[in-house]
Parts: structure tokens; sequence; C-alpha cells
């Protein structure tokens, strides 16, 4: 099967440029020629699409095709750098020589041959832009929107947009690495404006996955989108100024763990461990969290937006143990952190594209569920925050302090969810905030495939997870002092 | 040192041969049916290096095209784009535009911009300054902004490096209107981020200079210190109880602020009815002090261009005078969905500045007197339809206009409606560096949360 993959990757990335295993052999001896301790070339095809509806109508779509090489030799902690938008030989050789320039010293240049790694897979390399027709593309979108209106008279506004990225990659390395991967990926959002004596108010929901445009059609999974997207504008025309000041806050399960995302998953990556610019450096084996806590980083999970088969040096992904029963137990790593680590890659090595080099990036982050009943977190709560969706988040790794803001929230009184209360940002340090969690659901759910992660200046889809979850104390930052 | 001279960023390719792909293809899709078209393309060429604790990390050469066109049928559109040059490559991304033409609705408000907006004359706004940089050069520079940061004082200990980046670019647009122009740009850059620490933890903390000719840098030296001295100050940072009080923002932080107003009164927001700002045209927005022009021809400025995304002419304005919202941020679908005329903002704001008051940051201090000076910024809690605002913050307490200490893990919260109004001063202390400049800011109330 994986080797399927490997020939039809082979054939979508080299084979239009004429180049055969001696123009890939060639290229690897001029990248690596000059004593360095490694590198690796990066080849790549993307074909994107998208549809947007507004006013009820699909009136603008666009389709993209980028592909390149990028060349990248590496030499202690040095990296060299370059790549072309040519899939050809003499471009492939210019980028080549110009990443070695890095290079003063290091390893003696030879090429190790290594075995072709055979995978899992987790998704299959399917085309998305190929598994509707354009017109029932068009109709997909009309019907969500036509779902959306018909939930209620406040609707103003729909939006609707539909996307599909097919990515094909192959990477050939010095260290004898040879895989490829094609990565197919769909997302469908919709957003709505609901007004009512004036006031405004905006929910958004979708979702997607590593599958074909089909999933969205599967019980009408899209139409529910529109449902919950109108759901959420309701409860905000609703909401009434959020508190201010450290509280109890309980988190629904599923897109909340953004949480981890932020406050442990980023402070984790190889890169600022490595150079001991992260608040969890040098801390393998304390604990950063209650014992009921137990946080993975999983890229085989099959079908999700974060997932791949392998990673962008060709590591196979896994399943990484970062923190277990609250014991921090490991970093994610790409190769060139690994090494300088002495460990191994966790299959974590990622990049937005051939123009970027790979970073250590998380796949799907989430939390393993508990033992309660998520009705008897509720309950057990006097007064608090009850945060059930979020938007964005962010992090200092450096000072631990992260954000994420909440765009669905509760007032809880008594053991009861009250009133809805405005969207907050809450803060709060990444090594104290899962020392807080006092209680943990037992209904993991993964996130509905719409997360994509900033770091660097590069973009990559992910996922995160985890049950409803109980945080003794935390900082709301409402406007109601 | 690197054994072979790299060579510095790619020559751009001559204007005219852009031009003629942008003719070419703008042919093709008059060749496939189309009865309008609009094509762009680009190139763009940068070297950027970083240096960590003293020792080369990356070392990277960017080279990249691009190619993307829009097609109409009457009042249906198609766009699609592509990195690929070559005329079968043209042929199949026109094709694509059109394919997918004939599955859009048609849409009245769709098309070019009207021919008599398009810009006659295209000014040389001094954009280009080509560095020629060799890859040791920058590695030299780099180096010498982080000893600058490293050397400043022992609680500097450790890097996330300092960094050099000179960057060129052309662009050529053109339309079936007969409209193709294009002009090339530099942008170079000089950064540093560095971590301080001490028993109390570590703090990290960064500057950047930018500009479009590297003698409008901030020295390496002066940016690698600064960013050292704004770690430094960031070392024994304590958390602040809830409560309201006045906050003063940093011009580098105030310039985001005037941006979510700026996002407020584009046209896309604005039709879709999703912006706190809808149907305040003409009505006062910010205090009567308050003004903010738009000065799209600036000589160098990092905003600068002669026209816009859709070849629409730029022109001097002011958005906002007598604190009163005098215009909106419009291309021409947006305008004809509001049913006004496009201002030449296709693709966004050409140089925003607010009119600096008269008071300088200490004096700001003075007026602050008891409150929060915010440094920096956590997080997107920002609702562009409600204008409701809510992030991380960092900065430090201020009483009687003195800076008693430095302050994380909190949140500022407010309106941004009541926050523009609450404005009681704009500093003198100008932040030119990016597309909008703005000195800092004093709000007279925000919710701040802590403990």
């Amino acid at each position: 099967m994986t080797t399927d993959t490997l020939a039809l990757v082979r054939q979508q990335l080299l084979a239009p440029a004429g180049l055969g295993e001696d123009d890939l052999h060639r290229a690897l001896s001029c990248l690596l020629g000059h004593a360095v301790d490694g590198g690796d070339l990066y080849f790549q095809r993307r074909r994107a699409e998208s549809w947007a509806l507004e006013e009820s109508q699909v009136k603008s779509a666009s389709h993209a095709i980028r592909q390149g090489v990028g060349a990248r030799a590496v030499s202690g902690e040095k990296t060299g750098f370059a790549y072309s938008d040519e899939i050809i030989l003499p471009a492939l050789l210019e980028a080549a020589t110009a990443a070695r320039a890095i290079a003063c010293h290091g390893g003696d240049g030879r090429i190790q041959v290594g075995p072709i790694t055979s995978p899992a897979r987790w998704y299959e390399p399917l085309d998305p832009l190929e598994t509707l027709s354009a017109a029932a593309k068009v109709d997909l979108l009309e019907r969500v929107d036509a779902e959306a209106r018909r939930q209620d008279p406040r609707v103003s506004q729909v939006m609707v947009s539909l996307a599909a990225t097919q990515d094909t990659m192959l990477v050939v390395g010095g260290d004898g690495t040879l895989a490829g991967d094609v990565r197919p990926l769909v997302r469908l959002s919709v957003t709505v404006i609901v007004e009512q004596n004036g006031r405004r108010e905006q929910g958004s929901s979708g979702g997607g996955g590593r599958v074909g445009y089909g999933w969205f059609l599967d019980g009408d999974r899209a139409l529910g989108y529109a449902r919950e997207a109108v759901r959420l504008a309701l409860v905000n025309l609703d909401a009434i100024p959020a508190p201010a000041g450290m509280m109890t806050v309980v988190l629904g399960p599923g897109w909340p763990g953004i949480l981890l995302h932020e406050a442990i998953g980023h402070g984790l990556e190889g890169d600022f461990n490595r150079k001991g610019t992260s608040a969890f450096s040098g801390r393998i084996g304390e604990r950063v969290a209650s014992p009921l806590c137990t946080v993975v980083d999983n890229g085989t999970l099959a079908h999700r937006r974060g997932s791949l088969n392998v990673d962008d040096e060709g590591t196979p992904t896994q399943c990484t143990t970062l923190i277990e029963r609250g014991v921090l137990k490991g970093y994610l790593q790409d190769k060139l952190n690994a090494r300088l680590m002495h460990t191994v890659s966790t299959g974590n090595g990622r990049r937005e594209s051939y123009a970027h080099l790979p970073l250590p990036r998380m796949t799907n982050t989430y939390l393993l569920p508990g033992e309660h009943d998520p009705a008897e977190i509720i309950a057990s709560v006097e007064r608090g925050l009850y945060a059930v969706n979020f938007g964005g988040g962010q992090v200092d790794i450096t000072s631990g302090k992260f954000v994420f803001s909440a765009s669905e929230a509760y007032w809880i009184e008594n053991g009861r969810v009250t009133r809805p209360v405005k969207g907050a940002t809450l803060i709060g340090n990444g090594p104290d905030v899962l020392t807080q969690v006092s209680m943990i659901g037992n209904d993991l759910q993964l996130d509905a495939g719409v997360g994509t992660c900033g770091k660097e200046g590069q973009s990559v889809p992910v996922g995160v997870g985890q049950p409803t979850l109980k945080i003794e104390a935390l900082t709301v930052g409402g406007t109601q002092a | 040192m690197p054994e072979a001279v790299a060579p510095t960023t790619a020559p751009l390719p001559a204007r005219e041969s852009l031009e003629t792909l942008v003719i070419d293809i703008l042919a093709e899709a008059r060749a496939q049916g189309a009865s309008a078209a609009e094509a762009a393309v680009s190139f763009s060429s940068a070297l950027s290096v970083t240096v960590r604790m003293g020792e080369v990390e990356t070392l990277e050469h960017h080279r990249q095209r691009g190619l993307g066109v829009t097609v109409y049928f009457g009042q249906r559109q198609g766009s699609a784009s592509t990195a690929d040059w070559r005329s079968e490559a043209i042929r199949d991304t026109v094709q694509s535009a059109c394919a997918i033409a004939r599955h859009t609705a048609a849409d009245p408000c769709a098309g070019l911009a009207d021919s008599d907006r398009l810009a006659r004359e295209i000014p040389d706004l001094d954009l280009y300054h080509p560095w020629p940089l060799t890859a040791e050069e920058a590695i030299e520079q780099a180096r010498e902004c982080e000893a600058a940061a490293l050397t400043l004082d022992s609680r500097i200990r450790n890097s996330e490096g300092g960094s050099v980046a000179t960057h060129t670019g052309l662009m050529v647009y053109g339309n079936s209107h007969g409209f193709c122009g294009g002009y090339p740009t530099t942008r170079h850059s000089v950064g540093c981020s560095v971590i301080a620490q001490d028993e109390s933890g570590m703090q990290r903390n960064h500057w950047h200079t930018a500009a479009r000719d590297r003698n409008d840098l901030e020295e390496p030296i002066a940016v690698g210190r600064k960013a050292a001295e704004r770690a430094l100050r960031r070392l024994g940072s304590r958390r602040l109880g809830t409560r309201q009080v006045p906050v003063l923002f940093a011009p580098e932080l105030a310039r985001g602020l005037i941006g979510h107003g700026i996002a407020a009164i584009r046209g896309g927001a604005l039709y879709r009815k999703a912006s706190f700002l809808l149907d305040r045209l003409g009505t006062p927005v910010f205090p009567a002090f308050v003004t903010i022009r738009e000065r799209p021809h600036l000589r160098k400025a990092l905003g600068s261009a002669p026209f816009d995304r859709e070849g629409v002419a730029t022109t001097d304005r002011d958005l906002v005078s007598e604190g009163v919202l005098r215009g909106y941020l419009l291309d021409s679908y947006s305008a004809r969905r509001l049913g006004m005329e496009t201002t030449g903002n296709a693709g966004g704001a050409h140089n925003l500045i607010v009119e600096p008051g008269p008071l300088g940051h200490a004096e700001l201090l003075r007026q602050l007197d008891t409150g929060l000076w915010v440094t920096e910024l956590l997080g997107h809690g920002v609702n562009g339809v409600t204008g409701d605002y809510s992030r991380g913050a960092a900065g430090f307490w201020v009483e009687k206009g003195e800076i008693q200490y430095p302050v994380h893990e909190i949140t500022i919260a407010g309106n941004l409606t009541e926050m523009f109004r609450g404005i009681v001063a704009v500093g003198n202390d100008v932040d030119a560096r990016g597309g909008i400049r703005c000195g800092s800011l004093l709000l007279e109330r925000m919710t701040v949360a802590g403990e």
C-alpha cells in the first residue's frame, strides 16, 4: 500500500520534470558534498481550491497550484536553506549549492542508504478536489445557507466557505530517508450574523479532516455546522458582560483543548527546550500537572486534520506522551533538535511548505478522559465560569503566560449553568494551570477539524481535544470587576 | 565563516518581462471567452540570517514567483493562481479560472474597477533601495546586533537570536481596461530577541527595525540594546488585583488598537454588517482632538502605493478629523455593494497617520497618574462585530506618574466603541515602523483582571 503512495508521489512530483534516481542522488551529493552533517530535499506540489457563499449565492471561488523544492543543509546547529519554485534539475542544483554554503565543518558528507520506511496509512491518498462536481459543491454551500436561514428569522447574514487541498510531498534525506505522502484536507466553515433590536452578534462553526468532500454529506454533517453557528450567535444575543478576576472555570469538551495546545504543547516543542528558552526547559520528570492529567500528542488518528502518515522529514508519526499522571514525560522533536538533544525524532518535524524550514510542531494534542460525569463537575461549582467554545489563543513560551479566548460561556451559580456571558480572554501560566485541575470528565472529544497553528510565520493544520475539566482558579478577563 | 560567498538576493527580472506576462494572461483570458479579466504577476527574492549565541543558526535564500488571474464572464467570476510562468501553465490557470466562473452566480457588483478611476500616472515613490548584502555581511550584522544585547547585562542569559533580512520584490498588475503597471520595492529589517533571567524567572523580549532603505534602519547595536533593555525591565513581574484603571498603550500597541477601528471600516466588514462601526460615517467615533490621515504617496514609506490592487489611483485624504469618521476603506466591489465609490483601498490602507499630540512618554505617564502602562498584548480577543475587547497583557504599574513595578498574567478588557471615545491623549512618541503611525494612546478606563 505504502509503496503505492510513494509511486504516486514520484509520478506526480518527479516524472513531469524527468527527474530520476540519479538526479536525486546528484542533487543530494551537491547538497551534502561539502562537509555537512545532513540535509534533505523536499519536493512538494499543492493544489487548493476554495468556494465562498454570501447573500445565498456562490459568487467567488479560486483555484491555486504551488509547487517547488526546498534544499536544507545542516551542520551542527547551523542550517542553510534555499528553494526553487521550479522542479527541474538546474534549479535543484542551484538551491542545493546555496543551502550548503552554511557549512564549514562537520560530517564527511556521505549519503547513507536506508530502508524505505513503510508508515501506516491514516488517510487515503485521494484528491479531495475531485470528490464532488463543481455543481455539487455549489449545491452543498446553498443547502448549508438555507439550513442556517431556516433556523431563526433573526439570522441576517450567512457566509459559508468550502475549501480543499491536496498536498503531495516527497523527502529525500542524506540519512537515507526516502518518504512520500499524499495528504488530502477539506474544511467547511459557516459564519452567521444575527440581529435583534439593533444588537448584532456573530457565530461560527465548521469542521473538516483528511477526507473527501463526501464526509460533509454523511449524516448531513455540514447542515449541523449551520445549526451550530446560529445557536452560538443566538446565545450571544442574550449574553451579559463577562466577569473579571480569578475564579473556578469549567471547560467543555473538544475545542477548549486549545488550552493544552497553548499552555502545554508549545512549551514542550524541542527547539525551545534545546535552546533553554521554554518555561518547561529542563523539567522532564517534574510534576507540572495534577495527577489526574495525562496529555498526548498523536499524529496517528485516522482522518484527523492534525494527523500525518509521515512528518515533513519522512519520520512516521506516533503518539507521544507529554504529561503522564501529572509528570512531564517528553518533548516534541524534529530531527535537528532530536540530534542536538541526543534523542530521536517523535515525528513532529513539520513545515508549511517547501519554502519553509521544518520545525517541531504539534499534530493532535489532547488530554485523556477521567472518571467524572460532566454534570457532576458543573454541580460541584458554587460560582464560576463554564466556557464551552473558544476562538484563538497564544502563548509566551518563555514566561509561560498563555491566553485563550472564549466565544461561548455561561455563569455557574450554585452548581447550575445560568445566563450566557460575553466572550472573554482567559489567562494563566502554562506550568501552573494543570496543577489546578481538580476534576476530569469521562467525555473526551476532539475538535471538529478547523484548527490552524502559527509559529515563526508558518501555519500548519492541527487538532486539539479534551474531556470536560474543572480548573480551580484561572483569571477570566471580562469587564465586570 | 561559510566557505562559499553566497550570492545576495537574486536580481529582479525586468519590469517589461512581467508586463508582457500580464498582457499574455489577459490575451489568453480573452481567447478563452472572458468578457473581462485582471491579472497580477509578482517576483520576490530575499536573504535572511539568524545568529544565535554568536553562531549562525539559519541562512535562508528565498525566491518566489506568483501569477494570479480573475476572469469575468459578464457578472460571473472565477480566480486561479500558480507559481509557474510557462505558457502551458498560463493556459491551464486561465482555464481553471474560467471553469470556476461557469459555476459561480452572477453578481451585479462584480467586475473590474471603473476605468476612470485607474491610475493614469504612476508616481515614483522611492520604494526601491536594494541592499547589496552578502551572506557574510548579513551574518556579521546579526552577530553584532545580538552581541550588543548579550553583553549589555549579565542577566541576559539566553537568546533567540539576532536577525537580518533583505527583501526585494516586483509586482505588475493589469486589467482588460488597458491598465498595466508595476513597480519594484525593497524592505529590510534587523531584529533581536533575547531572554533575561534572575531568581524571579525568565522574560523574553525583542525589538526590530524595518525600512525601505537600509540607511533608514536603526543601527544593529541599538536594536540589540533595546531588545535587552526591554527583556530586563520585565524581570520581577508581578500580578495585579482586579480593578478599573486608566491605561496607557505603548506606541507599538497603539497602532494595533487603531487597526481594530480600521478593520471595522473596511468595505467587506461593512456590507456584511460585521462591524461595530456600522453606519457611523459622519458621526464622532473619537474625541475631537483625534485626526487620522491616509497618505499613500509618502516617499520611502512602508505603506506607500501609487495604485491599489485594482489599479485605482490612491489619494490623500482624512479618514477621521475632529474625531468624526469621514470615510471608509473601500474597493470597487464593496463600494458597489454599499452604493458608494471606491476609495482606492483594494488591499487595505496606505500609510495611516494618527496626528501626534503635544505630550511625550514621560508626560503621558504623569497624566496617567495611577494606572497601567501596557507594553505587550497576547491573544486575539477582539470581536469586530460587537467591539468587545479582552486581551492578555503585560506592562508596568504606575503610581503618581512613576513606574512602580512590571506586571504580567493580567487581561485588559473593554469595548472598542467606548475605548475610542475614552482616548484622553495621543502621544508624540510615534512608531513609524508600520502602515499605521501612532504615538502612545492614553485611555480613560479599562477593566484589568488579575489575582
